[in-house]
């Protein structure tokens, strides 16, 4: 098993970072780093793993190596940390790093980046068995969150609340055709949303036939003007609109009557764009922007619901580290602790040589043997039950001082 | 002793039922939908084995091998998580079916088959199976006609409820009834043919499975879509409840 360093616990693990809980962005952004630069960052403070993203900077080391993270941090900022930086040991740092990679300490809960970021993080150092151990179990438990709850399910912004509610119609919204109204940020944002999950932006539509065919050309779409609007209604299938304009751009008399397959409206524009009739027509749905948030609101309370699952399973997952953690100190002290009674025993019986006949020196061997395994037996019983609690690390510390054996295991 | 199986069949559709109300337990309610149905897959073979032939000629025989086949199709077609309200709209009616059948006896073992004629024997379980597959696919329709409603009035759980999308619940009631249509047909003729071997006369019963076969062959000519394919999967399925409730007493005697 490989140390940091010469009487350092290789069982102990130590967090120092800062986070947008409470580093402002002015300081998280003096230690921000790439991936390559965190790795490079980790690899100075080797056994360690550097966790950098645009909310945080996290080293997770192996060891109590609280100060030198601490400075390592300090020069990178160039300026005192102190007041931002949290410092957690062992079971906390655990449970930071478990509740991290389950997206449960994000802006957004249950949020899906984050755990490829731990995973990158992860497989660009050279770890140690702790760091590997508790890493893997941050990763595993992340995609379990996410398979066993619904905490990144559902849409925590309007434009991906749009998309959601459109597959909601659709199902896959690979090859459906999007009709953009109006070339403002807003109406692209949703639009992105949409060609993200496979739409095809078909056509922009706006005021300007110049700015609707630039937005139109970064999308593969057509740009056309608003009076062509009904004309475009009949190819398409979602209609995203957010204009300036001060009434209504479509009514409900500009939609095609017959129609085999639905129409999805978004109209995200205040003053609203879109006649709110659209939604009493058979095939049509009309959702504006009071009716998104109103989503968004819901399903962000159904995150926070799954966010207490997950943080369940995020506990269990800190006891299951525990125990392999106590394990660690345990069986090498049991180990120990029998390799010096032996070599006790062996050392008096070989006081003995010719002395005895060689049936008495297999009598005592025996005879001494069953002692050394009687006086052992409940020691190393409880210390191994001992493992399963909290208290198996003490009980290996107690045990290495009292027989002294640390000398013996350096 | 063949009735013994009814009952962890009727256990497991039962628990089905009720699981299928809540999304925790709805993969408990799948489970039971599964056991149940292996349960009354050997309650219907030991009844055919020891009948030596078709046990299932009176009415109530006719509702336990129409319970099966309904919770056969479901089990291909909806035991699917986001299904759960499907199996909340299937699995009762399954229930109350299946205890029905019970109740009138045809649950229990024959001594014999009541149909040694081969097209009766076709004739009764193609059009079960067709029935079956048509039941299943008013269930489609009836959770799609739901869901549009909710998304219509822009209801804000209509996300976290996890819901099929329409046009898949669309596209499995089409389905459903292209499958069962041809089953219809086939249940059908071997009707008229055993008709015409006995030189008997076209009851009510038939020329009401009759209509019913117009009407979906109907739809899958016409092809509608939307709110228009819903009403008619759940018309289709209404005349097959009046077909089979109503009028199924002087068709098995």
């Amino acid at each position: 098993m490989a140390v940091a360093g010469a009487g350092v616990s290789a069982s102990e693990l130590t967090l120092v970072g800062l986070s947008h809980h409470v580093a402002p962005v002015e300081l998280r952004e003096r230690v921000v780093l790439g991936l390559d630069e965190a790795a490079e960052f980790a690899r100075a403070l080797a056994p360690a793993v550097c966790l950098s993203t645009c909310n945080r900077t996290e080293l997770y080391l192996a060891g109590d190596r609280e100060d030198s993270a601490a400075a390592a941090l300090t020069e990178l900022a160039g300026e005192s940390l102190d007041s931002v930086l949290y410092r957690l040991h062992d079971d906390d740092a655990a449970l930071h790093l478990f509740r991290v990679a389950a997206g449960l300490d994000s802006l957004v809960p249950g949020e899906g980046e984050i755990l490829g970021q731990v995973r990158g993080a992860y497989e660009a150092v050279e770890r140690d068995r702790l760091l590997d151990r508790v890493f893997r179990q941050a990763i595993a438990l992340g995609k379990r969150v996410r398979s066993e709850t619904a905490i990144g399910e559902s849409p925590a912004s309007v434009s991906s609340a749009a998309a959601a509610l459109a597959a909601q119609v659709f199902g896959e919204l690979e090859g459906r055709r999007v009709l953009l109204i109006g070339a403002g940020r807003i109406g692209e944002l949703a639009a992105s949303n949409l060609a993200s999950r496979g739409a095809a932006i078909a056509y922009v539509a706006n005021r300007s036939p110049d700015a609707a065919r630039g937005l139109a050309g970064r999308f593969g779409g057509t740009g056309v003007s608003l009076d062509a609007l009904s004309t475009a209604l009949a190819d398409v299938d979602v209609v995203v609109s957010s204009t300036g304009a001060p009434g209504f751009v479509l009514h409900a008399s500009d939609v095609p009557a017959r129609r085999h397959h639905p129409l999805f409206f978004i109209d995200i524009a205040v003053p609203r764009d879109l006649d709110p009739d659209v939604a009493r027509l058979d095939g049509c749905f009309l959702y504006d922007i009071d009716d998104l948030e109103a989503v968004v609101a819901e399903t962000l309370a159904g995150r926070r619901v799954e966010a207490e699952r997950a943080e369940v399973l995020a506990l269990e997952e800190v006891q299951r580290f525990r125990l392999w953690r106590a394990s660690l100190d345990v069986v090498p002290a049991i180990a120990s602790l029998r390799a010096h009674a032996e070599e006790i025993r062996a050392n008096e019986l070989a006081k003995l040589e010719g002395r005895v006949s060689d049936d008495e020196r297999a009598h005592l061997e025996s005879v001494t043997l069953q002692i050394l395994n009687k006086l052992l037996h409940l020691p190393t019983v409880r210390m191994k039950e001992a493992a399963a609690t909290a208290d198996g690390t003490a009980y290996a510390d107690a045990v290495r001082h009292l027989f002294g054996l640390e000398e013996r295991e350096r | 002793m063949v009735e013994v199986l009814f009952w962890p069949a009727l256990i497991g559709y039962g628990e089905a039922a009720f699981a299928y109300a809540s999304p925790r337990t709805s993969r408990l309610a799948t489970w039971g939908v599964r056991l149940g149905w292996l349960a009354q897959t050997a309650l219907l073979v030991v009844q055919a084995e020891r009948s030596g032939g078709f046990p299932w000629a009176t009415f109530a025989g006719s509702l336990n091998l129409f319970v099966w086949l309904v919770v056969s199709t479901y089990l291909i077609w909806g035991c699917r998580p986001r299904f759960r309200l499907l199996g909340l709209a299937v699995m009762p009616p399954v229930v109350l079916l299946f205890v029905v059948a019970r109740l009138g006896g045809g649950t229990a073992s024959e001594a014999g088959s009541r149909y040694p004629n081969l097209f009766l024997v076709l004739h009764v379980g193609l059009v079960l199976a067709a029935f079956a597959g048509f039941t299943l696919a008013a269930g489609l329709a009836g959770l799609y006609l739901w869901e549009e409603r909710r998304l219509k009035l822009r209801a804000t759980d209509i996300l976290r409820l996890r819901l099929p999308p329409l046009q898949s619940l669309e596209r499995l009631t089409q389905r459903a009834i292209v499958v069962s249509l041809p089953l219809l047909t086939l249940g059908l003729a071997a009707g008229i043919v055993r008709l015409r071997q006995q030189d008997d006369p076209t009851d009510p019963l038939e020329w009401l499975t009759i209509a019913t076969w117009l009407l979906y062959g109907g739809f899958l000519v016409a092809r509608p879509s939307g709110r228009r394919a819903a009403y008619l999967a759940i018309g289709g399925f209404a005349l097959i409840v009046v077909s089979r409730l109503a009028l199924a007493g002087g068709h098995f005697t």
